[in-house]
């Protein structure tokens, strides 16, 4: 690593960021194309139900409106539906059960949002006020919501899944593990929810389709993770436009977190509509329809089980699981709860028998994806609240529980899948327990008592697999997609870099770390390089962002192409100053000619590489790569929460927070401590705040909007003093820059921390998320009626 | 329709708008100013604080016509030239942002925090003071950090 | 929204014509439930008559025996107000537990009690002090305004012009948020004027504000912290929803009254 301000490793100030303090940045919806007509989506207010006629005459006369358009339209010219992409077989054999998703709804609807028409018009409120006069008259069917409640429901949500099952599905030895139980010393046995959760990106989704006739182009402006495969999709399965013919753009994004992986009806149907209307057609979603409307995230009903020995070594895990899908697959739904979560139920541990049974179902609600984690967070969940409870059963230290079951030996093999390349678990837990000054814990549990608090302390040491992935082993797992990431480097004749890229910030600061990484290999100042990305017609194929992905995948394959840049501009160099090139060297900028003081600066190099005046090598220098990854990559870490209780209230402060992390080496520490603490404030949210509901009797989303979802807030998180973060380092074996990723952990880790706090704080087993005020206090209130009655 | 004149950040400017039209909607759609963000539909997010009179409301709902006469400052009126406002330069300083959609209303608010409480605000009202601006990304600890710092050099 | 004709009278009389004048109109002071409430499309009134400007319709003044609030006063104005954190803390410190500073900056008094929130703070100030409410018609004592869920004792062409406050020996002020919306999941204003009389005003608890007279009586025999905590709050008539049910909601009045108590 390189000792300059602005290379590898430096907290450089992001460049990205002028714009956005000034006002500048571009979102999809600061775009404004001329003559655009607004969308409004009509949707339906039922959570099932039959659409037995809609008449849209009415409406089509009201002023302003440019169009207005059903699910039979959709079906009359012949567009596709949304696609899942990743094929999961059931135990059986038998292939996942995908039902139709069309973008408008077309003889059903299937969750309360669900999209039954679209309305086109000069102005939103003309668009809004003739979406009221189109008459749609439905049956009710009847509905199920709890996904625990699906297969048995007499909803029947899509006929190609009678008990609304979309697969069962396994992983692991079912019978190794159940000999594990059969033998284990003692059980740990827990019903565990995942509370369901929207993610709630503060950019709401938007999009603007425009149709060009003299090209017979569509271009999309998109708020998107991964604008390559939104075209991809678009083009291959919709049918709308060969790729060629759709341009994707997806600008500034205001965060993501998964939500804005998945291709949406609302932006195909903008497409699709901007030829029929002969305008460009833009669509902004209300922060309602965002809670409607946006893939919701976790929502896994679990039934978990950690067999111990009677030395304390745990020897088998095994979990049965009902995962929401919501009412259709969305883009990547089906690996979440599968190849994303029952992958990584080993956890940090050593733990010879592991098996998972998987079904996921149909539920009468929003579509459920990916959501910051996706499947690491509810396996960390399963896995830390077990082990936390297993210590607690056994008497013995959390946290030297842990520390004896760590695996310790590396590469390890885990009976699901995965292979732990590096690591070193023992070095995290005690950097946190230093940090957290674990030992004086009994102190400050004293110092809250007198002030009237009960003072808990949880842990979690979490495990995730990220840089998501291997593209022949995701492939041969049911993926329908290969996730290497491309990188070209443009070198202008006067030096300066312009970096294009598959992967896409929203709020990662791409447009510095991987400037940096240029600055340190090229030795090029880092303003002097610039990162285009977002646009599918400036950039090649990329995957995007996502499964904390950029850094390991996407700046491997930067750095690839900067290696071809190096050695072609080793060439011109050669020629240049009359040499072997077997003796050009580069390090700092310039080229040297070894045992002389002929030198070039690297500048000097790409103009010659350009006017070309010299002969012997093809003009130009321009490089790009594809990089493939060879395996995951596996962030790991200790987080330890402190909280405290107001007995009389329930209320739930978190006191205090702890955090370290092994990402390997690190780019850019400021950024990442960034993405931790973003993550961790998401983890706090899910354990203390955040839960979306549905109400099982009418299927009406009952947390709609601020008011009754609740958001973290600064007043949520710990005071700066007490909010701590720690980094440890075994470099990554299968990246060159030894890095692994960062934007997913915080969350994945924290939720059982807090718990955890919580549960040791005032002496239950256990507590569903979110631990609300009212839900501490009712159990608070069971368990002293519990204490009394004994 | 209203006709009303608002001296946005610092010029005075004219135009015609319906009895409806948000403070939000006059200076994103008439005025083509997009710094100002919306991030929901029930006045609870604070990506569309801007400064009326010198004081920092969700110009979501804040009707355009209530504010003739008024004057108005968005995160765009902040910078003297191509020299930030300490608070915006404390912002990047500290990286309190990073998708930067919410940025440009907690900016706002943070100087109205400052303007009331004075340079020395504690962490604890400025946690509480924040209370009406969400931000999905950050978790908060760089943003107090940063308007703590913006606040020394105000 | 829809759209509406929007006034901006400078005279109480010119805004109660002009609301007399429209078929279906409504008064408009800060905006801060009326807005968002028309976003909803919950409200379409076809005239908005701005109260804002008209002269005199804010302001604080503070007599020995009282606090008298013009109802075009705002929260923050109120939160801030030299005179009445020293002739009435606790009202002041209710003022600034309002939502948020942004909101506070906006919404005034006027307002928020016309609204009469089952989870609003104001109504439970004017219960818990005892508070009379003066209009452009009459004046009604705070007992006898809110009459339910949404709804008071004024008529459609009524303006609050001006809230007094009686000055109490002793109150104080005690708000359990709601996580999600930060209004009152339940607020306990208490107060003991100088003849020793107590008032407890709850709010967020019931579809309307009302006075805990099981703690009052219990306060009128011994003024303790333990008194007020020890008297059980019935759960019936309370609100039951996903953040608090009555049991909890009838349970966090005891609590908060205690505390109230306490720090009065
Ligand atoms: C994000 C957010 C958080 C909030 N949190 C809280 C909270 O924690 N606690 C709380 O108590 N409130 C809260 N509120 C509500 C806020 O206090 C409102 O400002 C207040 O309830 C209404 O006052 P307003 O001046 O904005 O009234 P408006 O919205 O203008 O009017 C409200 C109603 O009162 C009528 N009205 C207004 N003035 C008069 C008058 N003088 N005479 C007769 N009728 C009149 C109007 O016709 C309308 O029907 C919150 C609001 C928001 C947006
Ligand atoms: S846009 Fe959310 S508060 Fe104004
Ligand atoms: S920086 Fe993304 S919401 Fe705050």
């Amino acid at each position: 690593m390189s000792q300059s301000a602005t290379g590898v490793g430096a907290s450089v100030r992001r460049k990205e960021d002028l714009r956005f303090i000034t006002g500048k940045g571009q979102y999809t919806d600061d775009i404004n194309l001329k003559d655009q007509a607004y969308a409004y989506f009509l949707r339906s207010p039922h959570a099932h139900a039959k659409i037995k006629s809609i008449n849209t005459a009415k409406a089509a006369k009201m002023p302003g409106v440019a169009g207005i358009f059903t699910g039979q339209d959709i079906a009359d010219s012949k567009l596709g539906g949304l696609i899942c992409g990743w094929m999961i077989h059931s135990k059986d054999g038998s292939a996942m059960k995908a039902g139709p998703h069309p973008v408008l709804a077309q003889g059903k609807v299937r969750y309360v949002g669900d999209h039954v028409a679209v309305i086109i018009a000069d102005t939103k409120e003309q668009a809004k006020a003739a979406a009221a006069a189109v008459q749609v008259s439905y049956e009710d069917l009847p509905h199920v919501v709890d996904a625990s409640k699906a297969m048995k429901s007499k909803a029947q949500i899509h006929d190609v899944a009678p008990d609304n099952r979309v697969f069962n599905w396994g992983l692991g030895n079912e019978e190794s593990t159940a000999a594990a139980f059969k033998n284990a010393a003692h059980v740990t046995t827990l019903n565990i929810v995942n509370n369901r959760l929207i993610p709630n990106a503060m950019e709401p989704r938007a999009a603007i389709g425009a149709y060009d006739s003299g090209t017979e182009g569509y271009t999309l402006y998109t708020t998107s993770q991964n604008p390559h495969v939104a075209r991809l999709v678009i083009s291959a399965f919709h049918g709308l436009a060969p790729e060629h013919k759709l341009r994707v753009i997806a600008p500034d994004v205001g965060g993501g977190f998964g939500s804005k992986i998945f291709i949406y009806a609302e932006e195909v149907v903008c497409v699709w509509a901007s030829k029929h209307v002969g305008r460009p057609v833009k669509w902004t979603a209300e922060r309602t329809e965002s809670f409607l409307s946006d893939a919701h995230g976790r929502d896994h009903h679990t039934k978990a089980e950690l067999a111990v020995d009677a030395n304390g070594k745990i020897t088998g895990l095994r979990v049965h699981t009902i995962a929401s899908m919501g009412a259709y697959l969305s883009t990547f739904a089906s690996c979440v709860p599968t190849y994303l979560y029952a992958t990584l139920l080993s956890g940090q541990y050593n733990i010879p028998n592991v098996y998972a049974e998987v079904d996921a179902v149909y539920t009468n609600t929003s579509p459920v994806d990916a959501y910051r984690g996706a499947g690491r967070p509810e396996a960390t969940y399963v896995v830390e609240r077990l082990v936390e409870t297993a210590a607690r059963e056994l008497k013995l230290d959390p946290a030297e529980f842990r520390r004896k079951n760590f695996v310790t030996q590396f590469p390890h093999q885990t009976p699901v899948i995965m292979t732990y390349d590096a690591g070193d678990y023992g070095a995290a837990l005690d950097k946190a327990l230093q940090i957290n000054d674990y030992k004086n814990f009994a102190a400050r549990k004293a110092e809250s008592a007198k002030h009237g608090k009960l003072r808990g302390i949880g842990f979690s040491a979490y495990i995730e697999a990220c840089g998501i992935a291997p593209s022949a082993a995701v492939g041969s797992l049911g993926a329908g997609v290969g996730l290497w990431e491309s990188a070209e480097v443009r070198v202008n004749p006067v030096g300066s870099v312009e970096i294009l890229t598959g992967s896409h910030s929203h709020g990662q600061g791409h447009e510095t770390t991987f400037a940096q990484l240029v600055s340190e290999k090229l030795g090029v100042d880092i303003n002097n390089v610039s990162i285009v990305h977002g646009d599918t017609d400036k950039v090649q194929f990329g995957m995007g962002t996502y499964g904390s992905r950029s850094g390991a995948v996407g700046m491997h394959a930067l750095s690839k192409a900067l290696d071809r840049v190096e050695a072609k501009a080793k060439k011109v160099a050669a020629h240049c100053m009359e040499a072997s090139e077997n003796d050009i060297e580069f390090k700092n900028g310039t080229f040297t000619v070894k045992g002389t003081d002929k030198k070039m600066a690297f500048g000097e190099v790409a103009l010659q590489a350009y006017i070309a005046h010299k002969p012997g090598f093809e003009p130009g220098l321009k490089e790009s790569a594809f990089h493939d990854p060879a395996n995951f990559v596996f962030p790991a870490g200790v987080h330890i929460c402190e909280v405290e209780v107001d007995p009389e209230t329930g209320h739930t402060e978190v006191a205090a927070y702890t955090c370290v992390d092994d990402f390997g080496n690190l780019i850019n520490p400021m950024i990442v401590e960034g993405q931790v603490q973003g993550g961790i404030a998401q983890g706090i949210g899910q354990a203390l705040l955040e839960g979306c509901s549905y109400d099982d009797d009418s299927g009406q989303l009952l947390t709609g909007s601020y008011m009754d979802y609740a958001m973290p807030r600064a007043r949520n998180m710990p005071a700066v003093e007490n909010f701590k973060l720690g980094f440890t380092c075994t470099p990554c074996p299968t990246n060159p820059m030894g890095m692994k990723g960062c934007g997913e952990a915080g969350a994945i880790g924290s939720p059982p921390a807090v718990i955890n706090a919580i549960t040791n704080a005032i002496g239950v087993r256990e507590i569903a998320m979110p631990a609300t005020p009212l839900t501490v206090w009712q159990a608070m209130q069971a368990s002293g009626a519990k204490k009394a009655a004994e | 329709m209203p006709s009303i004149t608002i001296k946005l950040n610092g010029k005075a400017v004219s135009g015609e708008v319906e009895g409806r039209t948000l403070l939000v909607e006059f200076i994103r759609d008439h005025r083509g100013l997009t710094g100002t963000h919306v991030g929901c539909d029930t006045s609870q997010c604070g990506a569309c604080v801007v400064h009326v009179n010198g004081k920092a409301v969700k110009s979501c709902t804040t009707l355009a016509a209530a504010c003739d006469g008024a004057e108005v400052t968005t995160v765009e009126g902040l910078a003297k030239g191509t020299e930030l406002h300490p608070m915006q330069a404390a912002f990047k300083e500290h990286h309190g942002l990073q998708c930067g959609f919410c940025t440009p209303g907690m900016i706002m608010a943070a100087i109205d925090i400052v303007k009331r409480n004075g340079k020395n605000v504690s962490e604890e009202v400025i946690r509480r003071e924040l209370s009406g601006n969400i931000c999905r990304c950050t978790g908060y600890h760089n943003i107090v950090k940063a308007v703590q710092a913006g606040a020394q050099n105000m | 929204m829809e759209n509406f004709n929007y006034h901006r009278p400078a005279t109480v009389a010119a805004a109660v014509a002009a609301l007399k004048k429209s078929k279906d109109g409504k008064f408009l002071a800060g905006g801060h439930t009326l807005i968002p409430t028309m976003k909803q499309g919950l409200a379409a009134p076809k005239d908005v008559v701005d109260l804002t400007a008209i002269k005199g319709f804010s302001g604080i003044k503070v007599s020995k025996t009282a606090v008298t609030i013009k109802a075009g006063t705002t929260h923050q104005e109120v939160a801030t107000s030299k005179e009445i954190k020293k002739a009435i803390p606790a009202l002041a410190e209710m003022a600034g537990k309002i939502g948020g500073v942004h909101v506070r900056h906006r919404g005034t008094i006027g307002g928020s009690i016309a609204n009469n929130d089952p989870a609003a703070d104001y109504p439970s100030a004017c219960m818990g002090l005892g508070a009379t409410i003066e209009t452009n018609k009459r004046k009604i004592e705070a007992d006898k305004f809110f009459t339910g869920m949404f709804e008071t004792a004024l008529k459609k062409d009524e303006v609050i012009t001006a809230v007094h406050f009686p000055i109490p020996k002793k109150a104080s002020h005690q708000k359990f948020p709601n996580p999600a919306s930060r209004y009152a999941m339940v607020g306990v204003f208490l107060s003991q004027n100088a003849k020793g009389q107590v008032r407890v005003g709850v709010t967020g608890a019931a579809p309307c504000v009302f006075r805990a007279k099981d703690i009052e009586a219990a306060l009128a025999k011994e003024f303790s912290a333990k008194a007020a905590a020890g008297t059980k709050v019935a759960a019936k008539g309370l609100l039951s929803d996903m953040h608090a049910s009555a049991d909890y909601r009838a349970h966090l009045i005891s609590v908060l009254a205690g505390r109230a108590v306490a720090a009065a």
